[in-house]
């Protein structure tokens, strides 16, 4: 083996990598595509965790649509204020911070309250729950409790608890994302601070929800007539509040009959249901039975 | 140094058999990463696939000019291996800025699945059966081009398997990693029929 038998491939493999290198380095500078500096400067200020919550593919859509000016500086929901204002500095504009808003599920029928109508034992999964004739529950605007909002939420915020799905609200960025996962429509976003929601987002007469359901909403209307500052009313056979108006006096709470009204509040800065309306209705049967005998 | 080495018919019976019986994933077990790693949904295992098979191709013939004319002239013939390693990582960076600037659409198909096909063994691997047999230059690039239909086949294929089992309810010890696994054995069983079964 001579000298140069190494030497041969050692040179041709350094030629190579140098004219390589060099082929690159013009044709980084021949191709070169010109990006808005902005996309990149708004995915750092981005939370980065593609959620979808803005209704794009992820974070760096969202930039580039903000800069194309085909998204507002506010769409990120989960990243809030400081996000929306960092955002708004980069773009040079002034913006509106959005209120925090959170998912808040519209139902309350456990397993225990709301009747079956048949057994489901198919895919697990609410979609394909859905395709079985509506769901296993006999209430067409129940939570069927097979969690595809649970797979959706990208910050484990969500977990199913006796057959209804239950946002952790220390969890939950509001970001939406499980709103339109569920095929029911039942999962609203609130206001963070909302102190109170109705339960049930049943669209039939009192006489059917009183057959389907223990904690359905009856539009009795008792929460309407009640409510000072006209924010509780009901239509279409269910009562919703309007959190623009609502002042969270609690009114509605105690003059529910069928106690599906909600309570949450701040407890050591944490926000916290403070009424869940199995307990209530669990004691109201309580009462009633004691009250018979 | 033969330019086509072959005839049409066995050009034809080569790609064949790259696509389906020696199948790139099943029978050769090359590309498996990509093969599970971006097999859960059946579109981007198709850019995927069609990133693989342009860089196969492309490549296929870009190794074999740098074989057989700057390595055996050399009588280099030992070092393929990097010298395709090299040639390979700096063609697909290339391409990646070329598509960039003058094909925006398939750099919007293709474009992020490029960078991570650089080092990929299917790709090597193509190349490197392609001197191995001693192809041409033209059945070069159609097997090269062929394997990577055949990876994209089987990658579609496994991605459709992959979406119908995310409705699955399989018991816990089986689920995600486990359950692809043991469809991609029947799968691969499945491809074995196309070369028949010896004892």
């Amino acid at each position: 083996m001579s000298f140069t038998d190494i030497l041969i491939p050692a040179l041709l493999f350094s030629g190579l990598g140098v004219l390589f290198g060099a082929a690159l380095a013009v044709a980084s500078k021949l191709f070169e595509v010109k990006t808005d500096p902005r996309i990149e400067q708004i995915k750092e200020a981005l939370p980065g965790a593609n959620c979808g919550g803005c209704g794009k593919s992820g974070c760096a859509a969202l930039a580039e649509a903000i800069v194309k000016g085909e998204a507002p500086c506010t769409a990120c929901t989960v990243g809030g204020k400081e996000t929306a204002e960092r955002i708004g500095e980069i773009m040079g504009v002034e913006v509106d911070p959005p209120m925090r808003m959170r998912a808040q599920v519209m139902c309350s029928g456990t397993k225990e309250l709301a009747l079956r109508k048949y057994s489901y034992t198919g895919a697990h999964d609410c979609i394909a729950a859905v395709k079985m004739g509506g769901g296993d529950k006999l209430c067409p605007n129940g939570c069927i409790g097979l969690g595809t909002c649970v797979a959706t939420c990208r910050f484990g915020a969500i977990s199913v608890v006796k057959g209804v799905a239950v946002v952790d609200y220390r969890k939950c960025e509001g970001c939406g994302s499980c709103v339109r996962a569920c095929p029911k429509h039942i999962i609203r976003l609130i206001p963070y601070d909302s102190a109170h929601w109705v339960g049930c987002m049943s669209v039939e007469k009192g006489a059917t929800v009183r057959k389907m359901c223990q904690v359905g909403c009856i539009s009795c209307r008792k929460c309407e007539k009640n409510c000072p500052s006209g924010a509780i009313t009901v239509n279409n056979f269910v009562a919703s509040i309007d959190y623009s108006k609502c002042t969270g006096c609690g009114l509605c709470v105690d003059n529910c009959p069928r106690k599906i009204i909600w309570s949450a509040k701040r407890q050591g800065g944490e926000l916290v249901i403070v009424r869940i309306p199995e307990e209530a209705t669990a004691a109201s049967a309580e009462k009633e039975k004691i009250e018979n005998e | 140094m033969n330019f086509v080495s072959m005839s049409f018919t066995d050009l034809l019976l080569l790609m064949l058999g790259a696509v389906l019986t020696e199948n790139f994933i099943f029978s050769k077990f090359y590309g498996c990463c990509p093969f599970l790693g971006v097999s859960d949904k059946p579109d981007k295992a198709l850019g995927m696939g069609m990133a693989v098979t342009f860089v196969m191709t492309v490549s296929g013939a870009v190794t074999w000019a740098v074989y057989y004319l700057i390595l055996v002239p050399l009588k280099l013939e030992y070092l393929k291996t990097v010298a395709f390693v090299l040639v390979i990582s700096f063609l697909v960076q290339l391409l990646e800025m070329f598509l960039r600037k003058c094909v925006p659409a398939l750099y919007g198909a293709l474009g992020i699945y490029l960078p991570l096909i650089t080092t990929n063994c299917a790709v090597l691997g193509a190349c490197l059966v392609n001197i191995q047999k001693s192809y041409g230059f033209i059945p070069s690039v159609c097997y090269g081009f062929a394997a990577g239909a055949g990876f994209t086949l089987a990658i579609v294929i496994f991605a459709g398997v992959r979406a119908k089992m995310e409705f699955a309810d399989p018991p816990r010890a089986f689920r995600g990693f486990p359950l692809t696994l043991i469809a991609a054995g029947l799968l691969a069983m499945i491809f074995s029929g196309f070369s028949g079964i010896s004892f």
